[in-house]
């Protein structure tokens, strides 16, 4: 039984991880060439709404006689277009007229609600635009076929799949490309970027529009694999959790899709207990358990790889790991009493995980020492 | 020649700060006209209905002036961090739970008036500056970013206080079929200045304490402390202050006048209780309302009044024109863009003046990088 509430549960980790994957991408790349972007929440939301409008619009313009798929591809390609665009005036208040990121950041997200709930309360609300629909699930062969791991990774929608590929991409593009060493050296250093030659307000400027197309896509992900619909302030704070993904993943991709799909897993989490078919406290202990018990793999894991393994650290690791799997293998065995959480507190999984990871984990990491800067040109 | 222009300067750089912010709401008025046309009304009609809603008659101006004492209070907050190098964005969340801290004293304890509403007072205070303080020790002790952990405790503190006024929630009014609390005790009531109308006592603490805040902040040590903070940790660290103790502080006084203006809200305002969508969307008003009142205590109040116009004026906008009130954020936005992007402002309308550098807070120090 559990084995099957594990997989349901990873899967739609995964899922609700999406959005904060594309969202910490576009941070990403804003940041790693010195830009601050407190928007992308904002974005994010004018990259949803006008999915949503752009897909329904052609599909009602067209009379319905192209395929689905058509019209929400035209949806997505309305996403990123205005991501793109939202970027784009953030890149131009903050780089040109300088002005500080997170205010520039904050009119975005003033302008978002104001333009989404204002256009949303006129024209889509009285005409009862209805959605055109989301993106089929598409199984890859073979693959999809392994037990566990084949419906956990390859059962998704597109645009899953096309997450994963972006996360290996940027992280080859960031870490493995002169291209990802101009923008790390504009973001750690301008003076001596300008100094070898590199544009430095160029290529933020080239960072921060294409982080507005990976905005454009976490909006569009969760109209079109989703709900089908836009919603009213529908993105509710994932930007930020994106922002925090990205500090608890270190500035690189990898890292950020590591702790997105821990954000996803607890958001997965509420969701899930919404349902009421399950004993919350069970599943409690067995989510506590499996935290611990990959608590202790990870770190068992990372203290062989630095070869600082010595027998007292390898006994409260294995303590970890038994402890995990007793706890795992024990709750089957022990009648819990039926206690319901309110939903409102499921729901605030996510965000307090957020405060967590930032108070835990941001002097650790080392961000890009330029970033919330305007470059002056000497 | 030089000297009498030495004199002057005072005078131009006062009829500067007036000047750009007038002209960026101007420009932002033309800018969400455009927006209106596209919707199919007439801005117009929209901004006459706007400031008649606001102007028109004795209760339009009392629910403007209703309307600007939460914004001046909220807006006092926001600057104040700001000068503290602080953004909180939490004000939403602060008032939030200043409010219901009240309702819980207003509503259970038995006390006379002289007593009461003081004591209702103080609880949304406290209840604020508690709330805002654990962000601001967050960062003082783990560096983890204010922006993004008020508007997490802004979720959170949405989210408790759905529950709690929810289906069997502990606050929730047995008796009714909404989500709500019960009314306020006659007791905690803020007295009402002109009878048979609605307003209260309320703006005249909102007046009092902007005095009190720009004493704090210019003619105190905490505030000269405060702002040191504010321009440069570094030197501040030399100059011994103890920086993260005035983080703390600098937060708990700013979500303590938030609280502040939540308690007002529910004391001041019929039904004197907390309902569902209890004054949504004061703290994020109070963000523009700082910026554009040059995060000036003085100025705060000015900007308040108008965006206290604009949100009283909004509904009869709304009833006339067909502009929804949402309108009134693209607003907000613009102005504060247009604001903080004056070079804008000042390309368009060929304003000349230096820019003054000295004063300026950077708000992205402590991102991880940026602070050094």
């Amino acid at each position: 039984m559990e084995i099957n509430l594990i997989i349901g549960l990873s899967t739609l980790a995964i899922i609700k991880a999406a959005p904060l994957v594309f969202g910490a991408l576009c941070g990403l790349l804003g940041e790693r060439s010195g830009v601050i972007n407190i928007g992308i929440e904002g974005m994010m939301l004018i990259s949803a709404f006008t999915t949503f409008l752009g897909s329904a619009l052609f599909n009602q313009w067209t009379g319905g006689i192209f395929p689905t798929n058509l019209s929400l591809l035209v949806g997505l390609f309305c996403g990123i277009t205005s991501g793109a665009l939202i970027a784009a005036l953030h890149a131009v208040l903050s780089i040109h007229y300088k002005i500080d990121q997170v205010i520039s950041g904050t009119v975005i997200n003033l302008l978002a609600v104001g333009l989404t709930n204002y256009i949303a309360n006129v024209y889509i609300d009285p005409t009862h635009l209805s959605g055109v629909g989301v993106f089929p699930t598409i199984p890859i062969p073979i693959l999809s076929d392994i037990p566990i791991i084949g419906p956990i990774l390859f059962s998704h929608q597109p645009m899953i799949y096309l997450m994963f590929i972006m996360v290996i991409f940027m992280q080859y593009l960031v870490f493995h490309t002169p291209m990802g060493l101009r923008m790390r050296s504009v973001g750690e250093h301008p003076r001596s970027a300008d100094t070898v030659g590199i544009d430095v307000n160029k290529t933020r400027y080239v960072n921060v529009i294409l982080g507005g197309v990976f905005a454009g896509l976490g909006g569009a992900i969760m109209v079109l694999e989703s709900v089908g619909r836009f919603q009213k302030l529908m993105t509710s704070g994932r930007g930020f959790i994106a922002l925090a993904a990205l500090i608890f993943g270190g500035w690189t991709s990898t890292g950020a899709l590591g702790s997105a799909l821990l954000f996803g897993f607890s958001e997965a989490l509420g969701v899930r207990l919404q349902f009421g078919d399950l004993n919350h406290v069970k599943v409690i202990v067995i989510v506590s358990g499996l935290v611990i018990l990959g608590l202790g793999i990870f770190l068992l894991i990372k203290k062989i790889i630095e070869k600082e393994i010595s027998i007292k650290k390898f006994i409260s690791i294995s303590i970890l790991i038994v402890l995990g799997s007793i706890i795992m293998i024990g709750s089957n065995y022990v009648k819990f009493p039926t206690f319901s959480i309110p939903i409102e507190f499921l729901g605030l999984l996510p965000y307090l995980l957020t405060i967590f990871v930032l108070a835990g984990f941001v002097r650790r990491a080392k961000g890009p020492a330029a970033a919330g800067i305007p470059y002056e040109k000497q | 020649m030089d000297n009498l222009l030495n004199k002057l300067n005072p005078i131009k750089n006062i009829y500067i700060s007036v000047i750009v912010p007038i002209l960026a709401i101007f420009t932002a008025l033309i800018l969400s006209s455009v927006v209106i046309i596209l919707s199919g009304s007439n801005p117009l009609l929209a901004y006459l209905a706007l400031a008649e809603g606001a102007f028109g008659n004795l209760n339009n101006w009392i629910e403007t002036i209703l309307k600007t004492t939460p914004l001046i209070i909220g807006g006092l907050g926001v600057a104040l961090a700001f000068r503290g190098g602080l953004f909180n964005i939490g004000v939403e969340g602060q008032i939030f739970v200043g409010s219901i801290a009240s309702v819980i004293i207003g509503t259970t304890l038995k006390a006379p008036a002289i007593i009461h509403i003081p004591l209702t007072l103080l609880a949304g205070v406290i209840a604020g500056a508690v709330w805002a303080a654990i962000p601001g020790y967050l960062k003082a002790k783990f560096g983890a970013h204010e922006v993004i952990t008020t508007i997490m405790t802004n979720y959170i503190a949405t989210r408790i206080i759905t529950w709690s006024i929810g289906m069997n929630g502990p606050l929730r009014k047995t008796t009714s079929f909404v989500p709500e609390t019960n009314s306020l005790l006659e007791t905690a009531r803020l007295p009402i200045m002109i009878s048979d109308t609605r307003l209260h006592i309320g703006i005249v603490i909102a007046l009092i304490l902007a005095i009190v805040v720009y004493i704090l902040l210019f003619r105190t040590t905490l505030g000269i402390e405060i702002r040191t903070v504010g321009l440069n940790i570094t030197a501040a660290k030399y100059c011994g202050i103890k920086v993260n103790r005035n983080i703390v502080l600098t937060m708990a006084i700013s979500g303590g006048l938030a609280g502040l203006a939540g308690a007002i809200q529910v004391m001041g305002l019929p039904p004197y209780n907390f309902t569902a969508g209890f004054n949504v969307g004061y703290g994020f008003d109070s963000l523009a309302v700082a910026v554009l009142g040059n995060i000036n205590p003085i100025g705060v109040v000015f900007s308040a009044f108008l965006f206290g116009a604009m949100d009283s004026g909004a509904r009869l906008m709304q009833l006339r024109a067909k502009v929804p009130v949402d309108m009134i954020t693209i607003l907000q936005g613009l102005i504060l863009m247009f604001v903080a992007a004056n070079q804008i402002i000042r390309g368009i309308y060929r304003i000349q003046i230096q820019d003054k550098k000295a004063d300026k807070v950077n708000l992205s120090q402590g991102w991880g990088g940026g602070s050094k």
